[in-house]
């Protein structure tokens, strides 16, 4: 006993720390590997392979001959920017009414986020369906009420059905950043508000010169990371209403796979390497705050 | 800023919330309620409700409906192996970047983050290429391993945030008692995770559930596609029975929302404390 306790914590713990070592190297190696496999057969062997595909300049003469194509950046463009940005006024909004301690605004909350719990497929086929011009059930109600006879065509009409899957991709997301800027909101020191209405701020002021400061980082970064979100965006176009009429409403996201369906794989894979400029900075960006705030 | 709204504002704003949230849910559940008239008339209320539209999807007796219950168990197969897989590869690569600090670790994980921010639909058609030269077209397989793919780079940054707040002084305990890294891994690493593990699962499993477009792309043959896809059949038809579609929809809505609903203070805390964090 003696003995040991003489010799040990000379050369003992030494040993021990890198005989670990050697052992972390080798079973950090062997832990990774699933996921660098996964990596390496679903992103790097597709991705290499589609920007190989990419290399034929013929695609993109072809892709910015077709008007739908033009079209369907333009529409993108629109789509962001009404999009992402009324989502999140919205949501920054309701974040403060969400925060208000109630129990009945708790219960509102739970139904509030429906949405995002939920499949779209069900919901954006019942909007597709509700929405439908002749038997949907807006434009029977409109006529049963006001005694519109030809309610809007809020599909067949090529502005109208565009600001509708724009309703319907916030009506989706709406929830999750509204969450998101909820947490946001709770992180704030209540004494805060407290010691600014003692000194007689209004509530404009104290969003001005608390809320907003405080929230601020949080909204632009999650505004970025909508954006790109937005952008890969399929479902609220495509299941409300196939990109159409007359594919006068695709997206990019839709547009890719609409090409990649006809057999016009390098128009699709072209549309998408055209929309890399825009979106690969924002991905840097993104990445590097995300890791930094798994550090801190 | 509490005390200055009244209880009367704050119903003001609620009554539009809730109709808005609630609109289109309640027209699915009223159309799976309704027969084929009071369908096309677009009643607020059907005329006579009925549960016919459940018993025809139960029975299959419709054309689109002929898989229902294969495409359910696709669904459900599809999404619980994409659970398991994403949570094996996940807490493995987690362990081996927070704990291990792996060499090469942090790169992957940054390669990992930019996987998850570029949009699912643009990674779409090159996947579904590389499906085909891997010879996995129609085969759940390549469905799964999407998913998979698709859930990983999330599943492991949360983990790994998770992993970072535990006490490295727990480690370096074990590791004084002699522990191995695989003990470390077992003894003291999984019974810590538990809790944002189940988290991970469930994210990962309800991904795969509610997946439509990859499903849609990876997958044809009408008895592998989950249901996601099999309702979306009925796109192809102009006068498709919307009433069956909602009533089949209604039921492959309800498991994620229950599931949702159940673990909800664990996933929403989860999920978005991670989500942004600036």
């Amino acid at each position: 006993m003696s003995t040991a306790v003489m010799t040990a914590p000379i050369s003992a713990p030494r040993e021990d720390a890198s005989g670990f070592t050697r052992d972390r190297a080798i079973w950090g190696t062997i832990m990774l590997a699933p996921y660098v496999l996964v990596f390496a057969v679903m992103v790097v062997y597709p991705v290499g392979y589609g920007l190989w595909l990419g290399l034929n300049w013929n695609s993109y003469k072809a892709l910015f001959a077709d008007p739908i194509f033009l079209r369907t950046v333009v529409n993108t463009v629109i789509f962001l920017f009404v999009a992402v940005n009324l989502k999140f006024l919205i949501a920054l909004g309701l974040s403060g009414f969400f925060v208000q301690q109630r129990p009945w605004i708790r219960f509102v909350l739970v139904l509030f986020i429906l949405p995002w719990a939920v499949p779209s497929i069900p919901t954006i086929l019942s909007f597709r369906v509700m929405l439908n011009p002749e038997n949907g059930m807006v434009n029977q109600q409109l006529f049963q009420w006001f005694g519109i006879m030809e309610g809007p065509g809020w599909l067949t009409d090529p502005t109208l059905a565009f600001a509708m899957s724009i309703v319907v991709h916030i009506w989706k997301s709406l929830p999750f950043w509204t969450l998101i800027l909820i947490t946001g909101r709770l992180a704030i020191a209540q004494d805060l508000y407290e010691a600014a209405s003692v000194d007689g701020a209004n509530r404009w002021q104290q969003f001005r010169f608390i809320t907003w400061p405080s929230l601020a980082t949080l909204y632009v970064t999650s505004t970025m990371l909508s954006m790109i979100w937005t952008l890969g965006d399929f479902n609220s176009v495509y299941l409300l209403n196939s990109g159409g009429p007359g594919d006068l409403n695709h997206v990019l996201s839709t547009l890719g796979i609409r090409y990649m369906r006809n057999n016009n794989l390098d128009l699709g894979i072209a549309s998408i390497i055209v929309a890399m400029p825009l979106i690969l900075p924002m991905v840097f960006v993104m990445v590097k705050r995300l890791s930094k705030g798994a550090e801190a | 800023m509490r005390k200055f709204l009244d209880e009367g504002k704050l119903i003001l704003i609620a009554i539009p919330v809730l109709i808005w949230t609630l609109l289109p849910i309640y027209h699915l559940f009223v159309l799976s309620i309704s027969n084929q008239e009071s369908m096309l008339a677009g009643k607020l209320w059907p005329d006579n409700p009925t549960l016919q539209n459940f018993q025809i999807v139960f029975n299959q007796q419709h054309y689109y409906l002929h898989n229902f219950w294969r495409q359910l168990f696709n669904s459900f197969f599809i999404a619980v192996s994409t659970g398991l897989i994403t949570l094996f590869v996940a807490t493995f690569a987690a362990f081996a970047i927070a704990r291990l600090k792996v060499r090469g670790g942090r790169t992957m994980m940054n390669l990992a983050l930019a996987t998850y921010l570029i949009p699912a639909a643009f990674l779409a058609i090159p996947m579904y290429k590389a499906m085909g030269s891997y010879g996995l077209l129609d085969t759940q397989a390549s469905l799964i391993l999407a998913m998979v793919a698709l859930a990983s780079p999330y599943a492991i940054w949360v983990l790994k945030q998770a992993s970072d707040k535990l006490p490295k002084e727990l480690d370096e305990a074990a590791v004084m008692d002699g522990a191995t890294s695989l003990q470390l891994f077992r003894l003291v690493y999984l019974p810590l995770m538990k809790p944002s593990m189940v988290v991970i699962g469930i994210y990962a499993l309800l991904l795969a559930w509610n997946e439509y477009l990859y499903a849609f792309l990876l997958l044809s043959s009408e008895k592998a596609v989950p249901l996601a896809v099999g309702l979306g059949l009925f796109l192809s038809a102009d006068d498709a029975p919307w009433n069956l579609l909602m009533a089949a929809g209604l039921l492959y809505a309800i498991p994620p929302a229950v599931i949702y609903y159940g673990f909800r203070k664990n996933m929403v805390g989860g999920l978005t404390s991670g989500a942004v964090k600036s």
